[in-house]
């Protein structure tokens, strides 16, 4: 007996996590507690991911998996093979062929569909963590909806920066009620969270899973006079031009010579192949690399 | 005990306990949407959704409540064999299975405030499930949905506890729709 069993954990796990799955979408953005699983990755890895994905995963899917926007790095070609092998999923690169997608600290620039649900890897699950180290106490906050020192951190950003100086994991309220942590998203990626798909949310380590809901009101914590505002650099692509996507700065030469491009994969790619070319850019060729 | 007993369950369970997962979390995540629930064949009176839902969900981690109508020696004895769920009072239920108006309600766990989570989800046996009726908003609904529930008060002042509350998963022959606690509930007026 060589086979896995479908999507590697048994079936009471899966029964634990999906059970789990279903009281997060009832409460979105509390943290539920579920006895998270060691898994054939070290902690940090997606083993939250890779728990929740486990559990949603029909043969049926069509598996996507996103390392901060791309596909073909470490930790993403491995996941993606991890459910090749012991699910049996078919796979895709592309975010509009993909009905489950999981990912690392990206949004997908292509809006998602209400039939795609997309899984986060999650470290820190607690958004009020660094500033009360006490679960008990987090926990009792959660209860009383107490959130000032949230607030009180964004501010101490501003008397020290002169603006929310938060750039990634940034804070947001849902459906009015729990203060929650995207996972450390851009916060370029913060209004995407009000989307049609379903979130799902796991911390292996920290052994919480939570969700939102499809068009769930989703709210990044500001102030009246410095309201949010979803921040990006200063450029365009220089593969594809686009000026509305994520950048990533890439150190080029030994001189300083440096790029900015795309962080989502796919997106870059698609627009090249339709004939966007960006300041540094060639025209897509197949198989060019 | 009964061949009938050990008949009825899922063919493959893993397989067929991820497609029923999915079309019962789809509902959850999407109050208000009718989803088809099959591959169970349960004993009298369950319904084949009601028995797939238990399959996918219950183990012996989750203690189950059915009310008088569902509490036969066959379906106690097919709950236990095929998911071992411990049968037990209202009170220690993780899940429950009844008609609407034989579930105890005011007697489940609805959670605490610091684990709003250790709360019951209700499997309601109903006679006939439809997109309309009572009108749905809240999360997981674009602007405003419409579902047949039995009635519409008991959900609103069930949607007043949140974060606590309980959760309704409705059963109809092989259907299934849900109602998380988070869903604002209010009645249609017929003119």
């Amino acid at each position: 007996m060589t086979d896995y069993n479908f999507a590697y954990l048994d079936e009471q796990t899966k029964r634990m996590i999906r059970r789990a799955i279903l009281k997060g979408l009832a409460i979105p953005g509390y943290q539920v507690p579920f006895a998270s699983r060691e898994m054939p990755m070290p902690y940090g890895w997606g083993t939250g991911g890779v728990q929740v994905s486990a559990a949603v995963l029909t043969p049926d899917d069509t598996f996507k998996v996103i390392d901060q926007g791309a596909d073909d790095t470490t930790n993403a070609v491995s996941i993606r093979r991890f459910f090749e092998k012991t699910a049996g999923v078919a796979v895709t690169e592309a975010t509009v062929d993909a009905s489950v997608i999981q990912t690392r600290h990206r949004i997908p620039e292509q809006d998602l569909r209400s039939d795609q649900i997309l899984v986060y890897q999650v470290p820190i699950p607690e958004p009020l963590r660094f500033l009360e180290p006490s679960e008990v106490e987090t926990r009792k906050m959660h209860s009383l909806e107490e959130y000032g020192l949230m607030h009180v951190k964004l501010y101490e950003d501003i008397s020290q920066h002169g603006a929310i100086a938060t750039a990634y994991a940034y804070p947001v309220k849902v459906e009015g009620r729990y203060v929650m942590d995207p996972s450390p998203i851009p916060k370029f990626d913060n209004p995407k969270l009000n989307m049609a798909g379903i979130q799902l949310f796991g911390a292996g380590r920290e052994q919480r899973i939570y969700a939102v809901p499809p068009y769930t009101d989703v709210v990044s914590l500001d102030f009246d006079d410095y309201p949010f505002e979803a921040s990006k650099a200063d450029h365009a692509c220089d593969l594809c031009g686009a000026e509305d996507s994520y950048l990533d700065e890439l150190i080029v030469d030994d001189a300083g010579g440096r790029m900015f491009m795309c962080s989502d994969t796919d997106y870059c790619a698609g627009r090249r192949k339709a004939g966007c070319i960006g300041a540094q850019g060639v025209p897509y060729q197949e198989d060019v690399a | 005990m009964q061949t009938t007993t050990l008949m009825g369950g899922f063919v493959n369970a893993p397989l067929d306990s991820a497609r029923a997962f999915r079309q019962i979390m789809t509902a959850v995540a999407q109050p208000g949407i009718i989803n088809d629930a099959v591959g169970a064949t349960p004993p009298a009176p369950l319904s084949v959704a009601a028995g797939v839902v238990l399959l996918t969900l219950c183990d012996p981690d989750t203690p189950v409540f059915l009310t008088a109508e569902f509490d036969t020696d066959d379906v106690r004895a097919w709950i236990t064999f095929h998911t071992g769920a411990p049968l037990v009072d209202a009170a220690k239920a993780s899940f429950a299975v009844g008609s609407w108006g034989d579930l105890p309600i005011t007697d489940f766990a609805i959670g605490t405030s610091e684990y709003p989570d250790r709360s019951a989800t209700l499997i309601v046996e109903v006679a006939s499930l439809n997109p309309e009726g009572a009108e749905l908003r809240g999360p997981g609904i674009k602007g405003k949905a419409t579902l047949s529930l039995p009635e519409t008060a008991a959900f609103q002042q069930n949607t007043a506890l949140f974060p606590l509350g309980l959760d309704f998963v409705f059963t109809c022959q092989n259907r299934l729709a849900a109602l998380p606690r988070t869903t604002k509930v209010n009645a249609i007026k017929v003119s």
